[in-house]
């Protein structure tokens, strides 16, 4: 039987979603339509509230209160769920249609053992005995490749990590055998090498048990890795699908090529090659245009055409499977790239501006077992940091969660003091100054960008209002009209308009308060920056927008930035120096080219490795950890990396401080290894040429 | 765990010990002196007395001695199992206590056996559908409750079920010996009063379970419903109204002071009173020992019994 006459295991057919609350009908998802067939992997991408995971949702025919289905059909294995009974869906979920959640904490029973989540699952479905249950639920647990099932069936989730735990999640998913697994965004709260275990595994089932896959997910790179067919959305709607290797090399729909154009890719540079942002911001659902939702950011906006009506998905040739939301994808000449950006020489660094020597940072805990009396333990958070920084460079520190990198930027904002060692700024010593004790001058040559844009302006007062006191508290000008004056240009420096000083916090986007965070701290015209995973919370076409801004002002005013991040295509792009963090140590640390190319530390390797990449030319060398991470409490006295380390030499990797060992002039790798073993290595990635019709980042033609 | 329940205890030894000073202190005053002789002896008598036979009625009483002297003895007579004797009845203070103490047991037995089951089942009922019907009846039904004063509620219910229905008895002062249907008002008072605040605080609690991402997780693996609530959501649900109901006990012992001296109930509440009117120090004493020991011994309960519901706690 070929392809086109097997029914789909899952069809929408012009399915509209809408939620209803007190301002009026909101629609969260238009006309969108999608063919899933039996083993098939799809995925679904877009910005955060573009309606993924109303998609999701609808198909398992869970609206919540205030949600419904208001058209369309969704059709499984040929069948209306919208005429199924509750007892019927109650049926077909978690045996014919599974899903995986976004928070794998959140979703698991705090208060149920793992076991008794997992074998409720054959119970009720197949009405098997509880014994039988809990031996399937077993091997399950085996075949998700989870270490010692015994012991994870007797635990509670908060007892396993959030890599276990999600991993559970997918197991019970997984336990009756399903025909549709549904992937919400299930590796955006893991870290990145734990990610690459799951990305495996997921793909290992899907080839294993047939199963069909619809994987939801921000980040291209992860969906290239993954599926086989690509839907893009843009507010509400599907704007674009097709096959993997269609969409990511013959785009078709300028929003899909704005998209590609904003994501660090290896090719990018942030001097020569910069990224390119979409203009604009997402409509709200309640104020989308007419016509062509994209409009207002499109490029090739022609009046009269793209306003009209509602546009219709066209097929780009007659008979393809690749669809475009767009009236003129026919008239654009997709060899040349839309504008050509600006391109810099590289910034010339100069003086060491901050000298960190041997500092480290330990915090005390009483391990609070509920039984026993407690005992102290000792988190080294941070352990021996050594690293210089020059005047206008960047240097990236980066690591997976809980290495240490926000305690060290607590150390140097005078939050924390150090346990040991220096932190030199100029002549002063911050390592045991607190915030409270430092001269203005010293607080105003150091500030921050936080994380959370949402939580660190003050809501009650303007935006204006905010910069203006930053630079009368510096004394950078103290006339009135000065200070109004340099406000404006501030506000100009980060592309938001003039009027804005007048807003509140709550009148702005997420990427337009990141920025008032941005000229917040450059109102003080500091020396260093340090910028605690600035963009992590923000999508990616403002991500491009915002480490641009943060490019320009460092050009202008030589600005030293410490750029902290678990994003190594980010840090690629950004950084002139990388520093790889693991557990409180420095793995390695040298140039960004030294960092990405070999010879590497086993661990940048692995995390190399790790990191999607949205590049149909780029190949990688599959490097997946096993292996728990340590207990930051109770890290083993050697390497840090023994316990996932695949080059481990046991007897001396768990028991010795690995050498500092010098590959380059300030190229350091902290391993046992020797010399030749780690020069031998060979590249992670590797970027093969390939026909490309036109470059994506700078300006081509 | 053993370590906060050993610090507990001795925040609860302090406590008695500072408090129990303070009493002594304060009760050594001419004034409540006077009283005591006043209540013993008639005003008439006490005026006419010498101020010889004021000081020698002192000295009989034990009281011409400073008072740090007096309460050295009391504590060397706790620990020996001596609690003194009330100065109002000459009753050993031990065997009034626990008497009064039995009393207001049986009432607040009663009072948790109707309320826990009735505004824990509203409760889960309300929280399971927020918005629902029955959610806004058993909101409605709370706030007024829980808003009516407790006095105005037992007069309420005293002009309804004893005065105007005759069905039962307006005094529960059992004079004549033991009368259950003597207890139902008092009963009835604090359990209305009480079934509001706990059915909300579980309403509130079932509610938030309710829109958990776990429980979105039980009903799409397909479980039937009742599953859901009965395995996946009552358990963390009842965490927080637990810890709450077992503070109430708290409350029963001395917030019932206005429904046992409206009932004349003879309870801990009323021996309170009226050990405090009449400035009878060993009772006041005796009782603030008990109110201290079992406000300490809720909260230790409540600390305990949270950890074993919460696993997140237990094995941390
Ligand atoms: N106040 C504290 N008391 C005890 N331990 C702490 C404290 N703050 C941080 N730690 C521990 O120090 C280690 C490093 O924490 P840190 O917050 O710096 O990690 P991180 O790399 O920023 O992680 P993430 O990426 O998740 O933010 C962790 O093991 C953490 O549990
Ligand atoms: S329809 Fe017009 S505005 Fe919309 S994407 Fe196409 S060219 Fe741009
Ligand atoms: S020291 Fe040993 S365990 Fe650590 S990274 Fe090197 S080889 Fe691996
Ligand atoms: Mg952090």
């Amino acid at each position: 039987m070929s392809v086109s006459e097997q029914t789909p295991v899952l069809e929408c057919r012009n399915l509209c979603i809408s939620y209803f609350t007190r301002a009026g009908e909101i629609p969260a998802v238009v006309d969108f339509n999608l063919k899933l067939m039996p083993g098939e992997a799809h995925g679904i991408v877009g910005e955060s509230g573009c309606g993924k995971s109303t998609v999701a949702l609808a198909i398992m025919n869970y609206m919540g209160k205030n949600g419904g289905i208001v058209g369309g059909e969704i059709l499984f294995e040929g069948r209306d769920m919208r005429t199924m009974s509750g007892e019927e869906l109650r049926r077909i979920r978690g045996s014919k249609i599974a899903m995986v959640y976004q928070e794998p904490m959140a979703s698991l029973n705090p208060s149920m053992k793992l076991g008794e989540q997992l074998a409720e699952v054959p119970i009720y479905h197949e009405g098997v005995s509880r014994e039988q249950a809990i031996e399937r639920s077993q091997k399950m647990l085996a075949s998700v490749r989870l270490p010692d099932p015994q012991r994870i069936m007797n635990s509670y989730p908060h007892q396993i990590s959030g890599g276990q735990q999600q991993r559970v999640v997918i197991a019970m998913a997984l336990l009756s055998n399903p025909k549709l697994l549904l992937l919400d965004e299930p590796t955006t709260a893991l870290d990145v090498t734990v990610e690459a275990g799951i990305v495996e595994l997921i793909k290992e089932i899907s080839a294993k048990f047939g199963t069909s896959l619809i994987y939801i997910s921000h980040n291209l790179g992860l969906i290239l890795e993954t599926c086989s067919r690509l839907t893009v959305m843009y507010s509400g709607e599907a704007v674009e699908s097709g096959d993997i290797g269609t969409v990511f090399t013959k785009m078709r729909h300028p929003y899909t090529r704005g998209l590609f154009s904003s994501i660090p890719v290896p090719g990018a540079d942030k001097n020569m090659r910069p990224l390119r942002s979409i203009r604009g911001q997402l409509p709200l659902p309640f104020a989308r245009p007419t016509g062509c939702y994209f409009g207002p950011r499109c490029d090739h906006f022609v009046a009269g055409r793209c306003d009209q009506g509602i546009l219709p998905m066209l097929p780009v040739e007659s008979g393809s499977s690749h669809f475009v939301r767009c009236v003129r994808f026919n008239e654009i000449d997709w060899s040349r790239a839309t504008t050509r950006s600006d391109q810099h020489a590289p910034i010339e660094t100069g003086a060491i501006v901050l000298n960190v020597s041997d500092m480290s940072k330990h915090y005390t805990i009483e391990s609070g077992s509920a039984v026993l009396l407690g005992a102290k333990k000792t988190v080294k958070a941070n352990e021996r940091i050594t690293f210089r920084a020059r005047e206008a460079e960047t240097i990236a520190i980066v690591g997976e969660s809980g290495c240490g990198k926000s305690t060290f930027a607590k150390v140097l904002m005078g939050l924390e003091g150090a346990t040991n060692g220096k932190v030199q700024l100029g002549d002063v010593d911050l390592a045991n100054l607190p915030v409270q004790r430092r001269s203005e001058n010293v607080i105003s040559r150091l500030q921050m960008i936080f994380q959370n844009p949402f939580d660190t302006l003050n809501p009650s007062h303007s935006v204006g209002s905010q910069i203006s006191r930053v630079i009368r508290k510096f004394g950078v000008e103290r006339d009135p009209a000065k200070v109004e004056e340099r406000v404006n240009q501030l506000l100009d420096i980060v592309k938001l308009p003039r009027d804005f000083a007048k807003r509140r916090p709550r009148q702005l986007s997420g990427g337009q308060k990141q920025r008032v965070g941005i000229a917040r701290a450059f109102a003080g015209d500091p020396k260093i920056v340090i910028a605690d995973e600035p963009v992590s919370a923000l999508d990616v076409s403002v991500q491009a927008a915002v480490t641009g801004l943060l490019t320009d002002i460092q050009r202008e005013n030589r600005t030293t930035l410490l750029f902290i991040s678990h994003d190594l295509s980010v840090v690629r792009y950004l950084a002139d120096r990388i520093i790889v963090m693991y557990l409180g140590k420095i793995m390695e640390k040298g140039t960004t080219e030294e960092i990405f190319s070999p010879p590497y530390h086993p661990y940048t390797e692995a995390l190399l490795s790790a990191v999607p990449i949205a590049d149909t030319s780029v190949k990688k060398r599959k490097i997946v950890l096993t292996g728990e991470i340590p207990s930051p409490s109770n890290p083993p006295p050697g390497c840090p990396f023994c316990t996932r380390c695949p080059y481990v030499m046991k007897g001396i990797c768990d028991t010795q401080v690995p050498p500092q060992r010098e590959m380059a002039p300030r190229h350091v790798i902290a391993c046992h290894l020797d010399e030749a073993t780690l020069r031998a290595m060979q590249p992670v990635i590797t970027i093969e040429p390939r026909e490309m019709e036109a470059e994506l980042v700078a300006g081509g033609a | 765990m053993l370590k906060l329940i050993a610090s507990r205890l001795l925040q609860m030894v302090l406590i008695m010990g500072v408090v129990s000073a303070l009493l002594f202190f304060i009760f050594d005053s001419d004034k409540f002196k006077k009283q005591i002789a006043v209540a013993e002896l008639g005003g008439f008598a006490v005026s006419a007395l010498s101020d010889q036979d004021y000081q020698n009625w002192l000295e009989r009483k034990g009281l011409n001695v400073p008072f740090y002297e007096r309460y050295a003895k009391w504590v060397g007579g706790i620990l020996t199992g001596d609690l003194g004797k009330s100065y109002q009845t000459n009753e050993p203070v031990a065997t009034l206590v626990a008497d009064r103490l039995k009393k207001t047991g049986i009432l607040g037995f009663w009072v948790f056996a109707l309320m826990i089951p009735l505004s824990l089942t509203f409760g889960i009922i309300a929280g399971m559908k927020e918005g629902s019907a029955q959610d806004r009846i058993t909101s409605f039904i709370s706030i007024v409750t829980t808003s009516l004063p407790e006095i105005a509620t037992a007069v309420i219910l005293m002009s309804i079920f004893a005065l105007w229905l005759r069905w039962l008895p307006a005094n529960s002062a059992m004079v004549g010996g033991w009368n259950w249907l003597a207890l139902v008002l008092p009963v009835m008072t604090l359990v209305l009063y009480d079934f509001g605040y706990v059915a909300r605080m579980t309403r509130a609690s079932m509610a938030e379970v309710m829109t958990s991402q776990y429980i979105r997780t039980a009903i799409l693996k397909g479980l039937p419903y009742k599953r859901v609530i009965l395995r996946h959501a009552l358990r963390n649900a009842l965490i927080a109204p637990f810890t709450i109901i077992v503070l109430q006990m708290n409350w029963l012992l001395s917030g019932v002071v206005v429904v046992e001296f409206f009932f004349q109930y003879a309870g801990f509440g009323k021996l309170l009173l009226d050990a405090a009117l009449f400035g009878d120090i060993y009772v006041i004493q005796a009782a603030t020992l008990v109110a201290v020991f079992v406000a300490v011994l809720s909260q230790i309960i409540s600390d305990v019994g949270y950890s074993f519901l919460n696993p997140r706690i237990r094995f941390s």
